[in-house]
């Protein structure tokens, strides 16, 4: 989230597009409530009425997997009849910026594509400098290759008629939401976008944000209370564990992974940072190589030194380009290539696409180490249905866990809260911590190759590595430390005190954080803040609803980020009712601003969006693999053969994996004409591993089902309560058929297509209540993230003679 | 008399099993008296977090003789102001169910069950599994012979269950082993 949970009663029209939220994130919806009883406008677009529909001034059904056509539509509709905040897009956003001539774009494809490689090469994705190697601009935005003339082209084909046609929305029921939408571009109207899997999980995932990026810019709505871009993050530490970069691609605090060819320190600080020749351009980035050699400083303490590289070398380096991600593992597991490997608080055997796929690819690994409240599909696939277990040869080692209450620690949440939670009770029998089972399993480790060496030994033992777990300790290493006296203003700090601020982190060695984002959480002045729990607020701050003395917030405790777009270039609140800063009689008030300087038209001001190296919004966004602007493409498996904006059916640049168990439907195919989308319940959680063992959740909601609209069922001869057999190309699913006019048939050119919804939190663990949804689900994914496309596949449902799976 | 936030909640908490709402203009020494005989009477007030989506939802923990005897929303906390959904209200049977996993277990190869061990034997048996793995298919060269140090061949993944602090533990760890394949549900 940009925002975070409380600002969203300060939205006059909200977004909810790719998200059940009422039922999915129940307690957040009474800020949308609140909203609303004040007079806001919440708009719900999705497949299927739900409860969130149900609480929406009003709901609007499209077309699983063609956001971005609907999305055009509006950035059309804005641009054409003036509904954007035109200060604020000429003064924050790059609409004036002058793009390459060499770009282009033309039936569906930018320039730069290579169809060989599947994959775009970007150099005309790029801006023309002056000679003081500033981005030229156009301040009027009439020069034909400005951002906003390029964006007003790019989506002059998005016509009502031709989305209509795609989305299966009325062009009456698109007007309303881009009318009532739209009427929050002035300065002191707010509209928030409020988003979840619905947009990731599609094979065009990162530009459905983007899209609404684009909306929220020209709308004038990032940075400001009631704005923003909101992913609402279903899992319960998702924010934490992401900054802490449990993944291939990142390091702690949002650094690349280390390449090949990044072989020397030096290398990797060069190619990672960027440079602005901008004075008014804070480039926040500049700062990487502090952020970077404080964590190998965290990471290998006294081992690391300017002489050594800070230990640089021993990290490991991944190929250029190489995808590490849960879609090529199990892929590379099923092809043998993996020998062991731990599974922690996860149930992949469940929650990926194409179960099928993935279990018997974990048949494969030699041994596998697997963490959990209860048995789950994944720690006990070796006995799965239909498998004899005798011929399964991997060993399991089962570790039982402690949950939340059990432990004490820290979490994020959406709002980027760091929040500590105390241990209420001893954990159930035996169970432990993931940190007591990791840091006891390392040390177990480490004296082994203290005492018999191996390969590489000192990539294991130069790290600064605990005796035992210890939470706060780690809270306090996240945090940092100087490592040498150290002087900051006019306060002096001695070696193995707090680092107070990231500010005060240094490229040579003299501080320690492992992620510098978190620095400030814990300060010699303060203690934890992260414990705070104190609800004290200025007269300013409460009526927009900010806590800034409750826990701690990343980064910096600035609960809005962005916020220096909240006022104007003099630094006056675009809306003084909801002011979120303001700069009053030389210096900041209100919200931790995004840096210390003053306004952008003080000669000393930066540009709002710090993180962008040109300081800008990007309405042109050079830096996603598929393209600068979102086109629309339809999902890798479609019930359509064309569609009306170019000749390109889907992403050119999906990812996928092709073996015997990764079949596709072919755009069109007769015998699977139903799109399948998938979500959840409020009752259970993601693949269900520990809601289904809790009774009366169970109980609340015990056994899969599929919803279908009454004509789709009429059609084929299915009454409400039937069991039946949804089969994809990959695999068949029993359900029970919930007929609903909560799911509507859609009119996509011409034709009724036919839309099912299904849960996916059912598993054969827990008897007779369903199996893996996603055994129907494809190995297709999103090109920047690799995010499968779960949200939109072909189906096809017939009635059961009989149950197996379902009592 | 003051009423606050929190005995607010305590009172119309009770009214549920049949005491009027009104009562707390008259006189709300009753249901204070009703109140110290339910169940969390003289139990330990902790505040923990729900463990699922990331509201974050703040809940109170009664703990009475180290034993989890009720939960509920925490009143105070801004967010949630003491609500929960049913799954964050289900803190107590989550907690308490039979079906949770008291002892490490190991399954052999080709076994049909499970045997129960303990974290010593287990501990080390995994990592004699990992050094192996390690010792053997660490790759220290690329094919252009630039340094890689990485281990293709184990993984991990998971989870956004862990705290901030045990995410940076798995981090480091699996940083440490050189492994490349690293994921969890941020990614699903």
């Amino acid at each position: 989230m940009t925002n975070h949970w409380i600002d969203i009663k300060n939205a006059d029209a909200f977004l909810i597009m790719g998200s059940n939220a009422a039922e999915h994130h129940p307690i957040s919806f009474k800020w949308v409530l609140h909203a609303k009883e004040k007079g806001a406008v919440v708009i719900h677009v999705d497949p299927k009425f739900s409860r969130t529909s149900a609480r929406s001034t009003f709901h609007v059904p499209l077309r699983s997997g063609t956001d971005i056509a609907f999305l055009g539509g509006m950035i059309k509709y804005i641009i054409e009849n003036h509904k954007y905040f035109k200060d604020y897009v000429v003064e924050y956003t790059n609409a004036a910026f002058i793009v390459n001539k060499a770009f282009g774009f033309k039936d569906g494809l930018f320039s730069g594509y290579d169809p060989k490689t599947r994959k775009y090469d970007h150099t005309t994705w790029s801006f023309e400098m002056d000679e003081a190697g500033l981005p030229k601009r156009d301040k009027t935005l009439q020069d034909p290759r400005c951002v906003f003339q390029l964006m007003k082209k790019h989506y002059s084909r998005y016509s009502l008629d031709k989305v209509s046609s795609v989305t299966g929305v009325s062009t009456k029921n698109l007007l309303k939401v881009y009318e009532a939408y739209s009427a929050t571009g002035v300065p002191t109207k707010a509209g928030t976008v409020m988003y979840a899997l619905g947009w990731t999980q599609h094979t065009v995932g990162v530009q459905n944000i983007r899209s609404a990026c684009i909306v929220q810019l020209l709308l004038g709505n990032m940075g400001i209370p009631g704005g923003g871009i909101n992913a609402l993050r279903g899992e319960p530490n998702v924010q934490g564990s992401t900054d802490h970069a449990i993944l291939y691609h990142i390091l702690p605090g949002y650094h690349n992974v280390p390449i090949a060819d990044w072989q020397t320190l030096a290398d990797y600080q060069k190619a990672n940072t960027p440079l602005s020749k901008d004075p008014k351009s804070a480039n926040w980035w500049q700062n990487r190589p502090k952020y970077v050699v404080s964590l190998l400083k965290g990471w290998y303490g006294e081992n690391a030194s300017k002489e050594n590289d800070f230990c640089y070398g021993l990290l490991p380096k991944a190929e250029k380009g190489a995808d590490y991600s849960y879609m090529f593992l199990f892929d590379r597991m099923y092809h043998g290539k993996m020998r062991g490997g731990f599974i922690f608080g996860l149930n992949p055997m469940n929650s990926l696409a194409n179960s099928h796929k993935a279990r018997a690819a974990m048949d494969k690994l030699d041994w596998v180490v697997v963490s959990e409240l209860h048995h789950s599909e994944t720690t006990d696939n070796w006995h799965r249905p239909g498998v004899d277990p005798k011929t399964i040869q991997t060993e399991y080692f089962l570790l039982p866990s402690a949950h939340r209450i059990e432990k004490e620690g820290t979490v994020s949440n959406s709002g980027r809260w760091v929040l500590w939670h105390n241990k209420a009770i001893e954990p159930a029998g035996e169970a432990k911590t993931f940190g007591y089972m990791l840091v006891g399993l390392m040390n177990v480790l480490r004296d082994k190759y203290r005492q018999e060496g191996g390969a590489l030994p000192e990539a294991l033992l130069n790290h600064d590595w605990p005796k035992t777990y210890d939470a706060e300790e780690w809270t306090r290493r996240i945090n940092g430390f100087f490592l040498a006296d150290t002087k900051v203003g006019d306060k002096q700090y001695s070696k193995g005190q707090l680092v107070p601020t990231f500010g005060a982190l240094a490229a040579d060695g003299s501080t320690s954080s492992l992620n510098w984002l978190y620095t400030g959480s814990v300060t010699e002045e303060e203690g934890n803040k992260t414990k705070r729990r104190d609800p004290k607020q200025t007269a300013m701050q409460e009526k927009i609803g900010l806590f800034p003395n409750w826990a701690w917030c990343w980064p910096v405790n600035r609960r809005i980020i962005y916020n220096r777009a909240s006022v104007d270039p003099t630094g006056k609140p675009w809306n003084p009712d909801k002011a979120l800063i303001a700069w009053e009689n030389g210096k900041w008030v209100g919200d931790v601003p995004d840096g210390p300087w003053p306004p952008q038209a003080d000669e000393k001001g930066r540009h709002p969006f710090i993180m962008q190296p040109h300081g800008f919004g990007q309405l042109f966004g050079p830096g996603r693999v598929d393209g600068p602007f979102p086109e629309h493409y339809e999902p890798v498996e479609t019930p359509i053969t064309s569609h009306p904006f170019s000749k390109q059916l889907s992403s050119p640049v999906y990812k996928s994996v092709s073996t015997n168990l990764d079949q596709l439907a072919k755009p069109g195919n007769p015998a699977y004409p139903i799109v399948l989308t998938t979500y959840n319940v409020t009752e259970h959680w993601c693949g269900g591993g520990e809601t289904r063992n809790v009774p009366n959740l169970l109980e609340a909601e015990p056994q899969l089902y599929v919803e279908m609209s009454p004509e789709l069922a009429k059609e084929k001869g299915i009454k409400n309560g039937d069991g039946v057999i949804v089969e994809s190309i990959r695999g068949k699913v029993e359900a029970i058929a919930m007929v609903t006019v909560r799911i509507r048939p859609f009119k996509v050119q011409g034709k009724t297509v036919h839309l099912v919804g299904m849960p996916f939190c059912f598993g054969w663990t827990t008897p007779k209540c369903g199996d893996s949804t996603n055994r129907l689900t494809p190995s297709v994914a999103d090109p920047n993230t690799t995010i499968y496309e779960l949200k939109a596949c072909l189906v096809n449902v017939r009635k059961a003679k009989q149950l197996i799976e379902i009592a | 008399m003051e009423v606050n936030r929190r005995d607010f909640m305590k009172v119309s908490g009770a009214s549920i099993v049949g005491l009027s709402l009104l009562q707390l203009g008259v006189d709300v020494k009753p249901v204070r008296a009703f109140a110290q005989t339910l169940k969390i009477e003289g139990a330990k007030e902790v505040v923990s977090v729900c463990p699922f989506c990331s509201v974050s939802c703040h809940i109170i923990a009664h703990v009475k003789d180290g034993k989890l005897v009720s939960t509920e929303g925490d009143p105070d906390y801004p967010i949630n102001q003491g609500a929960l959904c049913a799954k964050g209200a289900s803190m107590l049977s989550m907690t308490r169910n039979e079906h949770r996993l008291q002892k490490p277990k190991y399954r052999a190869a080709g076994s049909t069950q499970w045997e129960e061990k303990t974290w010593e034997w287990t501990f080390e048996q995994i990592a004699k599994r990992v050094k192996q793995v390690r010792d053997k298919d660490l790759i220290l060269k690329n094919d252009k012979g630039q340094t890689v140090n990485r281990l293709e061949s184990m993984f991990f993944i998971g989870t956004s269950h862990a705290d901030n602090e045990e995410c940076a533990v798995a981090a480091q760890m699996a940083r440490g082993l050189g492994v490349v394949h690293i994921d969890h549900q941020a990614r699903t």
